[in-house]
């Protein structure tokens, strides 16, 4: 029985293109053209990342702004942090909806197969939301230029406001990643809610001395207010070490968790 | 060389409660083509997962080209390629810039990368699509390119996870050969499917996974020697035909199965030549009108039908799930 079969023709030659071992490198900037591909190819992506900030910053200067503070002067100047880190966390948002689509695809499955460093898929989401996300708000910060936004920031705020800034992206797309591990592509969809409302529960819009007393607590203590303030501090060019720091610890203690986390899903779980 | 490319033995799966294998052992040669035959939720894509290294099993092992899938994952990856249930192949990219992303994580030398493309996508006639976004290919050209694409690393062992189903019959065709191909240039292939066609025209070897066990193994023809061997078809010209034939006193015929819109009865024969005679003399002898015989051989049907238990009861005649997990075809025949 097990010789009924004539043995099949050993290989005539060696294979011309066999693998070399590991390169995490490699695999992580394979990975993040990847997405840099995704994102550069789908309206959707390319509406969040460039349409809808500007679209909000419009709402909110243009249509909100001579109500909010009673004249259409200086509102422009308060709001702009706020919407910055309102279109970064949407931004970063759409990483769920890629990871939950390879998940679902079987793509994740695949890579998983291959000798490659473990989370680089993982990475290429992250890496291309950080991307993405710095060209969104330079065009977000022209666009507030445009509108009146008078920054007061010098050059080493402004240095400072980028650092930032890339540390909030990679927190919000790490916390985007972990979700799209574990939620369907619909549901993945609506991780972006948590960074279009929770933001407004801060200081980023209005002054929480104007919300209701019973939402002071946590709207002063929630982290999207040391975030905001700080992006506030650095544009304005008076930046609050103390708020920054605790702005800092609230991202830093986020993107080790959701690495953490994500990490162990990626190993965990296969397609669903 | 004569060891197995694939060896499992007595794995075991559970998800919470459920038992998904139950101890399956599995030998699949060098340049082998293994089917991995069982209806839905017998347990395929688990064993498929854990070959592939994305499942941790509970018990029992399984190696690939000498190389534990648990203790030595690192190594199964480097000899394994998986082609899953769905064409995982990114809509966004070209063909092209698939196969080259896949042969850049596949770690092939850089100046390697395109030319291994460009082979790839001339083998399997993607050549003029190769610079268009997968969006735009139908369902044949996905399945090619996701082939294409577990080929990068020229792999050992290409896992196939029931890779024609939502194709139509002439993709399906093509992708069988594509599968032959290869075979026959030395790679082992396992592949997973529930049709039965698929398994009998492609497979060398054929393992029937019921309900997490390995119900039956074997050749094609083996398998079907295993259910009760040929029947006669005999149909009449009228009813009263029909109903008298019963009393010709043909070996078998008393307990034929009968078939009242063909007018026809169905009955197992050990010697079907001879019933056959048999029945032609005697019909005319007696006067009764026969429209027409023939011998029906036993389908892979037959023998998944009766091994998985999905046939009503008492059609499954005589079938080896009276020990199943350890009688085999192989065994049987031995």
């Amino acid at each position: 029985m097990t010789t009924t079969l004539p043995a099949p023709a050993a290989r005539t030659a060696p294979a011309p293109s066999r693998p070399v071992h590991g390169a995490p490198l490699r695999d992580v900037v394979t990975m993040s053209r990847r997405e840099a591909r995704r994102s550069l190819r789908s309206i959707d992506g390319l509406i969040t990342a460039f349409a809808l900030p500007v679209l909000i910053m419009t709402v909110f200067v243009v249509i909100f702004g001579g109500a909010i503070s009673g004249g259409s002067g200086d509102y422009i100047d308060y709001v702009v942090p706020g919407v910055l880190i309102m279109c970064l966390g949407m931004n970063s948002a759409t990483a769920a909806v890629g990871v939950a689509q390879d998940m679902t695809t079987g793509t994740i499955d695949r890579f998983k197969t291959l000798p490659i460093f473990g989370p680089s898929a993982l990475w290429g989401h992250v890496i291309a939301s950080v991307v993405r996300n710095l060209a969104s708000a330079a065009v977000v910060l022209l666009v507030a230029l445009a509108y009146g936004f008078g920054p007061g920031a010098a050059l080493g705020d402004w240095l400072g406001f980028v650092a930032f800034a890339v540390l909030s992206v990679l927190t919000f797309t790490w916390i985007s990643v972990a979700f799209g591990l574990v939620l369907s592509v619909e549901a993945s969809m609506s991780v972006n809610m948590i960074f279009l409302f929770v933001p407004y529960l801060s200081s980023g819009f209005v002054q929480v001395e104007t919300m209701p007393d019973w939402l002071h607590g946590f709207a002063e203590n929630q982290p999207f207010t040391p975030i905001i303030e700080s992006v506030r501090g650095l544009l304005m060019g008076a930046p609050d070490a103390g708020t920054i720091v605790t702005a800092c610890i609230w991202l830093v203690g986020f993107l080790v968790a959701s690495i953490v986390v994500g990490g162990v899903l990626y190993r965990r779980r296969t397609a669903r | 060389m004569n060891d197995p490319m694939i060896a499992v033995r007595g794995l075991r799966k559970s998800y919470g409660r459920t038992a998904v294998l139950r101890g399956v052992d599995l030998t699949v040669r060098r340049g082998e083509i293994f089917a991995l035959l069982g209806p839905n939720g017998a347990g395929k894509t688990t064993t498929v997962n854990i070959l592939t290294t994305l499942v941790h099993p509970d018990g029992g092992s399984a190696t690939i080209a000498g190389a534990d899938v648990v203790k030595n994952p690192g190594a199964v990856r480097r000899s394994i390629a998986l082609t899953g249930q769905y064409a995982s192949v990114d809509e966004f990219q070209t063909g092209e810039e698939n196969l080259v992303m896949m042969a850049d994580l596949a770690h092939l030398p850089r100046s390697a990368v395109r030319r291994r493309a460009a082979e790839l996508l001339a083998r399997f006639d993607l050549t003029d699509a190769a610079r268009r976004r997968v969006s735009t290919y139908s369902g044949g050209m996905r399945r090619r390119l996701d082939l294409a694409i577990s080929l990068v690393a020229d792999p050992d062992v290409l896992v196939l996870d029931e890779p024609t189903t939502g194709l139509d019959p002439a993709s399906r065709s093509q992708l069988w050969e594509v599968v032959r191909g290869l075979a026959a240039d030395g790679t082992t292939i396992l592949l997973t499917t529930q049709y039965l066609e698929e398994a009998d025209r492609l497979a060398d070897t054929i393992a029937v996974l019921a309900e997490g066990r390995i119900a039956a193994r074997g050749t094609a023809t083996e398998l079907k020697g295993l259910v009760a061997g040929d029947h006669v078809r005999v149909s009449f010209d009228d009813v009263a035909s029909l109903a008298a034939a019963r009393g010709l006193g043909v070996a078998g015929i008393e307990a034929a199965e009968e078939d009242t819109k063909a007018l026809a009865l169905t009955f197992p024969s050990a010697e079907p030549v001879r019933a056959i005679r048999d029945v032609l003399d005697r019909a005319e002898a007696g006067g009764l009108a026969v429209a027409g015989v023939s011998v029906v051989k036993p389908t892979l049907d037959d023998v998944f039908l009766a091994l998985t238990g999905n046939r009503p009861a008492g059609a499954a005649a005589a079938t080896p799930t009276d020990t199943p997990t350890d009688r085999t075809a192989e065994e049987a025949l031995r």
